[in-house]
């Protein structure tokens, strides 16, 4: 279990992180979700100690992490994929990390095996793609059979194939039991792997709820109608209290009203509906929403031309 | 069971009940030894620190032995004549000064263990392995003594047989002349020794000072500049007497003067500290080196 109480790291004069408070429990894959330096990661070096906090505390089984005894066997962490040194090789690099816990050496063998690496081993890191270097990164987090898993942005760089493995395997991870917090600022990903989200923006919090809640609170139910009589429709659904939007050509967008609500309203004052289709709004647009105004970095474009941006973002 | 199976399928394996005590000082030991035994780079610089030693040292004394023969041949420079007996005084000067003279290659060879004693702290920032080394073993303190402990060995390791194989090479070239030395003479075990010491010290301190800087052309720059820039500059000061302070007066204080007064440096100043006192004094300024490094890496954010 990691627990924060009003944690807060202050750069400068930049909040990286405000009063945050949360709790990760173990048995589930927390998701920590916000915008690009929204301050996940610094939360992330406050867990581990590797930043100080300015006030507030963060505790790891109700300890800071430096004063746990064995580290390894409680926490295993991915912070990022480039954190070794690329002349060292892939055992090598695993060896020097599973001495400093008294970890057995056979230890090394087993986690390279488990993430696919058995036969670049010798290899310097140096030469490893991204993905090579995620699952470097995730065997060294294994090492030590920790309880508590955080990773850090984790299907960064990693193939489709990959990311399934990383998704399947914090499932697994979670289904035994373990914690699992796991950062993201693609809510797509979230929304197909955590059972719990923790959002936040400019370093607060916004949201601490489960996915399910977080999907009905944030996505709304909306009806797509494209019909020759628009102004009647918009005109009878808004009176029945339904919020109209994107009403281009002889289609509209019809929010707060069911497609039965809808159709029914048409038939009963005679309107010709050529398509009637229920949608959701997708959860990417809601985790927008949330967080525009908490975005660090505007990017100054045009609505359309960010959303799109933001798509193409997410396919990379 | 099934449980059990399914647990290590998950992991890999199992790692058996955790152990009494806690992640400490002598596991980081073997961790720090392991990553500085398993990059290249470790070799590469060791070796050039041997070559640079040796084969200096070598060529100086080889000068020292030609020179020795010139004016034995009773001819100056400029053609004219060697007073008697100047050649006999040149001989008992260099026989002497044998050990001093085969270890010169250290005025070299410590710009090497800088370059390796900063880049024994400084690569795991540029690297990124820092946030690895600190997330499996928090505890900054065992770390850094830790990494100091087996850097200083293997330096003080590869410094003495640097310093060792340098003193058999230039005096197997004297000797030639009959004007080498062995260990059994006066001071000489001592300077020897204390050629591998010095080089070992004069690694910490670069350990420290890239502890404080965290960069690693910063740290080198600062390491040469306080060994031999500084070294360099003090030999441009008016020599005694003179009016204000002069080269007398501080030149033994100069971190290159005081540490090799213990190898007896040729040219390690005017009025030099004895061996041990210098030493001393070099090793003060390591030791200021690596205990602000130390306060820097408990208290800054890695």
């Amino acid at each position: 279990m990691i627990e924060a109480k009003g944690l807060t790291k202050r750069y400068g004069d930049t909040l990286a992180v405000d009063h945050l408070s949360f709790t990760v429990e173990p048995g589930r894959i927390t998701g920590f979700l916000g915008p690009n330096g929204a301050g996940k990661t610094t939360t992330m070096r406050l867990i581990l100690g590797l930043d100080r906090p300015t006030s507030g505390t963060v505790t790891v089984n109700g300890k800071p992490f430096s004063r746990l005894a064995w580290p390894m066997r409680e926490v295993g962490a991915l912070l990022d994929a480039k954190a070794v040194h690329g002349g060292r090789s892939a055992y090598n690099h695993l060896l020097c990390v599973a001495q400093t816990n008294n970890l057995p050496a056979r230890r090394i063998g087993e986690v390279l095996e488990l993430v696919g690496l058995t036969e670049v081993a010798r290899k310097r890191s140096k030469g490893f793609s991204l993905g090579m270097g995620q699952r470097l990164g995730i065997a060294a987090a294994l090492l030590g059979d920790p309880q508590i898993l955080m990773f850090d942005e984790p299907v960064n760089g990693l193939d489709p194939e990959g990311i399934l493995w990383i998704r399947n395997l914090m499932k697994a991870l979670a289904a035994d039991g373990r914690t699992v917090f796991v950062s993201s600022h693609l809510m797509s990903e979230m929304e197909n792997t955590a059972d719990h989200l923790i959002v936040i923006g400019r370093g607060r919090l916004i949201s601490d709820c489960t996915t399910a809640e977080f999907i009905a609170a944030n996505s709304q139910q909306s009806v797509r109608v494209r019909t020759p009589q628009r102004d009647e429709l918009t005109m009878v659904a808004s009176a029945a209290g339904a919020t109209v939007r994107d009403d281009v050509g002889d289609s509209v967008v019809l929010l707060g009203l069911t497609a039965a609500q809808v159709g029914d309203l048409a038939f009963e004052n005679r309107i010709r509906l050529h398509e009637l289709a229920p949608a959701h709004a997708s959860l990417e647009e809601a985790f927008m929403e949330l967080t525009a105004s908490s975005v660090e970095f505007h990017a100054g474009l045009p609505d359309a031309v960010e959303r799109e941006t933001a798509h193409a973002g997410e396919v990379a | 069971m099934a449980a059990t199976a399914a647990h290590e399928v998950l992991v890999g394996g199992t790692v058996g009940r955790q152990p009494a005590g806690r992640a400490g000082f002598v596991g980081t030991v073997r961790s720090e030894f392991t990553k500085i035994r398993s990059v290249r780079s470790t070799y590469w610089a060791l070796l050039a620190l041997v070559v640079a030693c040796v084969g200096i040292g070598a060529l100086f004394s080889w000068g020292q032995t030609q020179r020795l023969l010139r004016i034995e041949s009773g001819t100056r420079f400029d053609g004219g004549k060697v007073p008697p007996g100047f050649a006999a005084q040149i001989a008992a000067q260099i026989h002497a000064q044998a050990a001093s003279i085969s270890l010169f290659g250290l005025l070299i060879g410590q710009l090497i263990i800088i370059v390796l004693g900063a880049l024994a702290i400084t690569s795991e920032y540029s690297t990124g392995m820092i946030r690895t080394s600190l997330s499996v073993m928090p505890r900054r303190g065992t770390v850094f003594a830790a990494k100091g402990v087996v850097f200083g060995l293997v330096a003080l390791v590869v410094g003495l047989v640097t310093s060792f194989l340098a003193f058999f090479t230039g005096q197997a070239i004297l000797s030639s002349q009959h004007v080498g030395t062995s260990l059994g003479h006066h001071d000489v075990l001592r300077t020897v020794v204390g050629g591998g010491l010095f080089l070992a010290v004069c690694g910490l301190l670069s350990f420290g000072i890239g502890a404080m800087l965290r960069h690693t052309a910063g740290a080198i720059a600062a390491g040469i500049g306080l060994m031999f820039v500084l070294w360099i500059l003090t030999q441009f000061l008016p020599g005694p007497p003179s009016g204000w302070i002069g080269q007398a007066d501080i030149d033994k204080w100069i971190p290159f003067n005081a540490g090799s007064s213990i190898w007896e440096n040729q040219a390690n100043g005017l009025h030099p500290f004895s061996p041990w006192i210098g030493f001393a004094v070099f090793c003060g300024y390591a030791a200021a080196a690596i205990i602000s490094g130390l306060v820097v890496f408990l208290r800054r954010d890695a």
